[in-house]
């Protein structure tokens, strides 16, 4: 057990560092001189030769990956040149934002989505089971930023009931009233995501043998469906979840934009626009980071419920 | 020994088509999958004809006409430069299925490649791919795009590389996968026992077993494809200006959101419509070909 973990992590740490020198290399792959982008091209040869000094690019590509990775790992994600900001800073001024999104949509959507998922499997191949199998495929198949312009559209300019714009004015409840939009359409698709994985782990157990023999002692189906199958059935939802971060990180870029609310997404996508390279890395390797990190734990908390995934190596 | 086996195959022609027509009357019997075939006909019919189906030149601009509600004239009305959104629509639609088809047809070819390899090479090598595969995807799909597009600069082929990149490990991982569980099959142990080299045991018996259910999965990736190219080009960061995609037509759309609801409703339908088609057709799809794959999704 205590290896299956020691391996898992030792596998997470690995990937991250991979991952880390493909970006890396594949920034100072491209053509054109990142001095040059940076400080733009009437720059003094000496200026040019001084930052290239600074940030490292005169040794050869694996040692800069060396020094690149030690220095994330002290959890220092280089400077933003143009706003002369650690890159530590700004990702972590905009990252609560998009946490709590992610948090507001994935909360919402386990509320809806598991009941739903449980009622159609309570209630097999009957029509709610069709209707919900139907709205859990939609849910999935339409993509998140479509969710959100249309939500924009309904609540936002016909209806008025909701703002479009921003993340408030500070107050606790303008902050709510501008979560409501973005976080329904972050967790439309983790309504369907979750309806049908609870469906099918909840069929599953309740063809085990556990669950006839507690029929055969007569227990209401009450106290079956809710002591014995759900608590079971619920646990795949947890890895699920896990796995499903950079998921919810990607529609979480969309919903910023289209909502104009700070976070990680918009910050990535500013800087995406203006070309601004550490800022790119930094936050592309915060979310790579989170995304393995949360994978890992999801993994390792299903080997510690499922014995069986610890001996499959 | 190769005229038997051309002999076989063109014996087992009709029977291959038989069990297909079957397999396709099974999809169409489901209500879901007959609704997903009818939609895909639908999409792929407008998208091949788009030239022939679009009333106005899509880039056609005529200030005079801008922000009209849909019309005889205008179906669904025109854009800010007075540009007919159907035209823009239909092209639109032609661009998202090429770029589908041509990042999905490479991701295919390379990642069926790979997946050979790590299966039939040496131990290392199978490991070194893995943990390649596994970083691949440990990039939220949206921020690697933006860290591409970064790099190489807003356009279709930038957003066609970020598809192949991201579904080659899914592909690559599938064959592997596959060809593991065959490769020390006993009846693959005995043919190389008779001296089959190493293409024919790939060609003959590999292949075929891999095939179906990678073009299963390939087919379920469409609708992914489709949205990311609308996404990315949403974002100003896949199609330039003035090409079509229902993304830029979403874009233009909401700048002009309180002006007019049309752009953003016309463009958002077909988006919807085709995700739905091909899911629906996908699922059916697997669910009469391969129902083993559903577990893996």
């Amino acid at each position: 057990m205590w290896l299956y973990f020691l391996k898992r992590i030792l596998l997470g740490i690995l990937i991250v560092v991979v991952a880390v020198s493909l970006l890396y290399s594949m920034i100072h792959m491209v053509p054109g001189d990142p001095v040059k982008t940076i400080l733009g091209p009437r720059a003094s040869p000496e200026l040019q030769a001084q930052i290239r000094e600074k940030m490292g690019l005169n040794d050869p590509l694996p040692v800069q990956i060396v020094k690149f990775i030690g220095r994330v790992a002290t959890g220092d994600l280089g400077e933003d040149v143009f706003k002369r900001k650690s890159v530590n800073t700004i990702v972590f001024e905009q990252l609560p934002h998009t946490i709590y999104l992610v948090l507001a949509g994935i909360g919402w959507a386990m509320l809806v989505g598991i009941p739903l998922g449980c009622l159609s499997a309570i209630y097999r191949n009957s029509m709610i089971d069709r209707f919900a199998g139907i709205l859990s495929v939609s849910c999935i198949a339409i993509p998140t930023f479509v969710v959100a312009l249309y939500s924009v559209l309904l609540f936002a300019v016909t209806l008025k009931w909701l703002p479009a714009i921003g993340a408030g004015d500070g107050g606790f409840g303008s902050y709510i009233s501008h979560l409501i939009l973005p976080a329904f359409a972050v967790g439309l698709g983790w309504v369907g995501y979750l309806a049908r994985l609870v469906r099918a782990s909840m069929l599953e157990v309740m063809s085990e043998n556990h669950v006839r023999t507690a029929r055969a002692f007569g227990l209401p189906e009450k106290t079956i469906v809710f002591k014995y199958v759900l608590r079971l059935a619920i646990l795949p939802t947890i890895t699920l979840i896990g796995m499903g971060i950079g998921i919810l990180l990607s529609s979480a870029v969309f919903t910023e934009i289209v909502f104009a609310r700070p976070g990680i997404g918009r910050l990535i996508y500013d800087a995406v626009t203006s070309r601004n390279y550490p800022v790119v890395m930094g936050s592309v390797l915060v979310t790579t980071i989170l995304f393995v990190v949360s994978t890992t734990i999801a993994d390792l908390i299903n080997a510690l419920v499922d014995p069986r995934v610890r001996t499959e190596g | 020994m190769s005229d038997t086996s051309v002999k076989a195959a063109t014996t087992e022609m009709p029977g291959a088509w038989q069990s297909l027509w079957r397999s396709l009357k099974r999809v169409l019997r489901e209500p879901l999958g007959a609704l997903g075939l009818v939609l895909v006909v639908f999409v792929i019919v407008s998208a091949v004809g788009a030239d022939l189906f679009a009333p106005f030149e899509p880039n056609k601009i005529d200030i005079r006409a801008k922000l009209q509600p849909p019309s005889a004239e205008h179906l669904l009305g025109t854009d800010q430069l007075g540009r007919d959104i159907f035209s823009r629509v239909l092209i639109g639609g032609q661009i998202a299925l090429k770029v589908s088809l041509v990042s999905i047809g490479l991701a295919l070819v390379i990642g069926l490649t790979l997946g050979l390899i790590a299966g039939f090479g040496p131990r290392w090598l199978d490991n070194a791919l893995m943990l390649l595969f596994d970083s691949v995807r440990s990039f939220p799909t949206v921020m690697f795009a933006l860290a591409v597009v970064t790099l190489f600069g807003p356009s279709l082929t930038t957003v066609m590389i970020v598809v192949v990149i991201t579904q080659i490990p899914i592909y690559g991982r599938m064959v592997r996968s596959q060809t593991l569980a065959l490769r020390d099959a006993e009846f693959i142990l005995a043919e190389r026992a008779l001296g089959a080299g190493f293409f024919r045991i790939i060609g003959m018996h590999i292949l075929p077993n891999v095939v179906g259910p990678l073009l299963i999965l390939a087919s379920m990736d469409i609708p992914f494809v489709i949205t990311i190219e609308a996404g990315l080009s949403f974002l100003g960061m896949g199609v330039r200006p003035p090409t079509p995609s229902w993304g830029t037509i979403l874009n233009d759309g909401y700048s002009y959101i309180y002006n007019t609801p049309w752009p953003v409703i016309a463009g958002g339908i077909p988006v919807i419509l085709t995700t739905l088609g091909f899911t629906f057709l996908g699922e059916s799809l697997r669910d009469v070909f391969d129902p083993r794959l559903r577990k893996e999704i």
